[in-house]
């Protein structure tokens, strides 16, 4: 595609054709599109939807309750990253249970729990690892690090997802979605043919996208221009990398190789949706030593029975038609994962007035 | 004063180890006639309108990369008397000692303080301490009082329609640095901690009619311009390819997912002008101390823009139009 970024935004702004519905599927993609402001640079019959691609909102309930009876218990100290500490679990939020005495440490590099373990021998660092395909990898170069080192004192309580099984589920369960934005930085550790399965099962374009607005209104031309391509008769099926610079069809086979050798496919419970096969990963078995009991997380409670986050994380409804968005639910006072994250969909849509 | 290296609770005490503190470490410092009488109270000249405010200052750590919370307490102080259009004339200091405090580390911030005080052209007119349990800490509680000229009115209220909108320089500075600290990550970004005296008083001697004047402090650009609209009921637009932000905190803000319109300063300021002045406001701006990366970053919309009052608006590099708010969350605390 050779069209600079002005007549990639008319041809955008212009569409006429049958309405689309293009869901993205990254926390970061749903920031970056509305910090671009790229909802208004399109025609009214292109509607962009944001999909469950923050892996904090799609965390159940039971995660975080098993993180705080953990922060709770003396001799340990729960590691995390910010977001998740004021995700509401069935009682309470990690935020709340460090104000209660419980022991809390933010991190911005999983990496600083090596010092913290090493100058405390005698207390027990559980490190909550949530993520997708594209942290992963981190966190089993912390396993090798630990097996490596022979480190005692540091244990993973996992929730980690994988993209193809959720975007499966959502297709299979009747999303009526024309395109997908596929996740960038997903996308470099798996490589774009993570995605060619579900794009010819479902006969959808997946454009692979980066994160600036530039990069994004260049995907969401190419996913247009397939859809109009399909609705001629040609096959609709197919995955464009719109980000060649990081992201390969191969994608990181060592990162890849990585993951596997620690951590193996399983089921896994996503907030507000139930068991998705195939969507996760677990520690395998030989590195059960290492977990703080990630296996039998698949309890998961609403806060608030009127919080919608699951249809909103599946597209079907978006944040300002569910009842408690803003009226109820903000930031300050989040009802559901949604909110909470910065990367959730109510989130963004609150920050930035969204439509 | 015999061999003690840190605070303890006898500092605290009114006798003589208080006595002793006071005469080594603050009397020189902020020597001048009126602390010097020792009284209980300052009296001083001073008629027509004053300008009055208090702030607190428990910033951690207490010496970062660019200043110290000696420094930050007096130009956030005399900044927010200056942005009223005062001219600042004097302080007050209290301090809040935690048992354990090295009184070298205190001698020195003292003297930081007392520096900044003589730059920004204010007097230390009273004080006390006090010292309390503690980890080594130190708080610090300030008044400022200014003079304001007859006939100026200066105001959050008087953005009007097609004013320009103006910053002094780079965002996100100070949050950077304190962040950097605290995290210790290796990063050469300084605090952009300064005193804004000559910028406004070169703005008011050059005859700009200066509607409003907002230091950007905790909570970013992003909320200071939120409050500006809401508090004039108009609509403000600025352009993010005008806003100013350094390299460096920009990369450092993109590694750790944060938004430079977030982030706050402690030595820049927006102004709203009259449209007609803006080229000599900035030329004004940018000739001042601390005013050389000035920018025009947007306007107050016109009748018929077709935009809600109250309503901050930024076009993005895109040319698409993103609707901000006030800051969400705690941002990072303790950061003044």
């Amino acid at each position: 595609m050779s069209m600079n970024l002005e007549e990639i935004k008319q041809y955008l702004k212009e569409y006429n054709g049958p309405e689309l519905k293009i869901m993205e599927v990254c926390g970061s993609h749903t920031g970056a599109i509305a910090r671009n402001g790229i909802p208004g640079l399109v025609s009214d019959r292109i509607r962009l939807i944001s999909g469950p691609g923050c892996p904090v909102c799609v965390t159940p309930s039971s995660y975080i309750d098993r993180l705080i009876d953990l922060c709770l218990t003396p001799g340990v100290c729960v590691v995390t990253f910010g977001d998740l500490m004021r995700v509401p679990g069935s009682r309470m939020s990690l935020q709340q249970a460090s104000g209660m005495g419980g022991r809390v440490k933010m991190v911005y590099s999983p990496m600083d729990v090596f010092p913290m373990a090493q100058r405390e021998p005698e207390t027990t660092f559980v490190f909550a690892a949530v993520g997708f395909e594209t942290t992963a990898p981190v966190y089993a170069l912390m396993v090798e690090q630990i097996l490596e080192d022979h480190i005692e004192n540091i244990r993973l309580l996992t929730a980690l997802r994988t993209m193809p099984g959720i975007i499966d589920r959502l297709c299979a369960g009747g999303a009526d979605i024309q395109g997908f934005l596929a996740p960038g930085h997903v996308a470099v550790v798996t490589g774009s043919k993570a995605f060619e399965p579900l794009a010819a099962k479902y006969s959808l374009p997946f454009g692979v996208a980066g994160f600036t607005g530039e990069q994004i209104l260049t995907a969401l031309c190419g996913i247009v221009k397939a859809c109009e391509r399909a609705k001629s008769g040609k096959d609709g099926g197919l995955v464009m990398n719109f980000y060649p610079s990081v992201v390969t069809r191969e994608g990181n086979t060592e990162a890849q190789e990585l993951v596997e050798r620690y951590f193996g496919v399983s089921d896994a419970v996503w907030r507000g949706m139930g068991m998705v096969p195939a969507s996760g990963r677990l520690l395998r078995e030989e590195f059960a030593a290492l977990d703080a009991g990630s296996r039998d997380l698949t309890e998961d409670h609403k806060i608030n029975k009127a919080c919608c986050c699951d249809k909103v994380l599946m597209g079907k409804m978006k944040p300002t038609q569910c009842p408690l968005f803003q009226k109820v639910c903000s930031p300050l006072r989040p009802q559901g994962a949604c909110m909470v994250s910065t990367e959730g969909n109510c989130y963004t849509y609150y920050v930035n007035h969204r439509e | 004063m015999p061999e003690t290296v840190r605070i303890t609770m006898e500092h605290g005490s009114g006798g003589q180890a208080t006595g002793e503190l006071i005469g080594e470490i603050f009397a020189p410092a902020f020597r001048n006639e009126v602390l010097g009488q020792m009284e209980d109270s300052a009296v001083v000249s001073g008629s027509g309108r004053i300008a009055v405010t208090t702030d607190s200052f428990v910033v951690t750590p207490l010496v970062f990369r660019g200043g110290d919370i000696g420094r930050l307490c007096v130009c956030g102080t005399v900044n927010d008397l200056l942005m009223r259009g005062a001219v600042p004339r004097y302080l007050t200091c209290g301090f809040i000692l935690e048992e354990g405090l090295e009184i070298e580390l205190l001698r020195r911030i003292v003297r930081s303080l007392a520096e900044t005080a003589a730059e920004a052209g204010v007097q230390i007119i009273a004080g006390d301490t006090k010292v309390i349990e503690g980890n080594g800490g130190l708080i610090i509680n300030t008044t400022g009082v200014g003079s304001v000229p007859d006939g100026l009115d200066i105001s959050a209220g008087n953005a009007g329609e097609g004013d320009a909108v103006l910053v002094s320089g780079t965002m996100g500075d100070h949050h950077a640095a304190i962040l950097g600290e605290r995290l210790q990550i290796e990063s050469d970004i300084e605090s952009d901690c300064a005193p804004l005296g000559e910028i406004v008083k070169g703005l008011l001697d050059g005859g700009i009619r200066v509607r409003t004047l907002r230091d950007v402090t905790r909570g970013g650009l992003g909320t200071v311009l939120k409050e500006l609209a809401e508090a004039s009921g108009k609509c403000f637009i600025i352009e993010e390819d005008a806003v100013p932000v350094s390299a460096r905190v920009r990369d450092f803000c993109g590694l750790l997912g944060l938004d430079p319109l977030y982030m706050g300063n402690e030595g820049k300021l927006v102004a709203v002008v009259p449209r007609e002045q803006a080229a000599e406001a900035l030329e004004i701006m940018k000739n001042a101390r601390y005013g050389s990366g000035a920018a025009v970053i947007g306007k107050v919309a016109g009748t018929g823009e077709g935009t809600e009052a109250g309503e901050l608006l930024m076009r993005t590099q895109i040319g698409g139009v993103r609707r901000l708010t006030v800051l969400q969350g705690e941002g990072l605390p303790r950061i003044c």
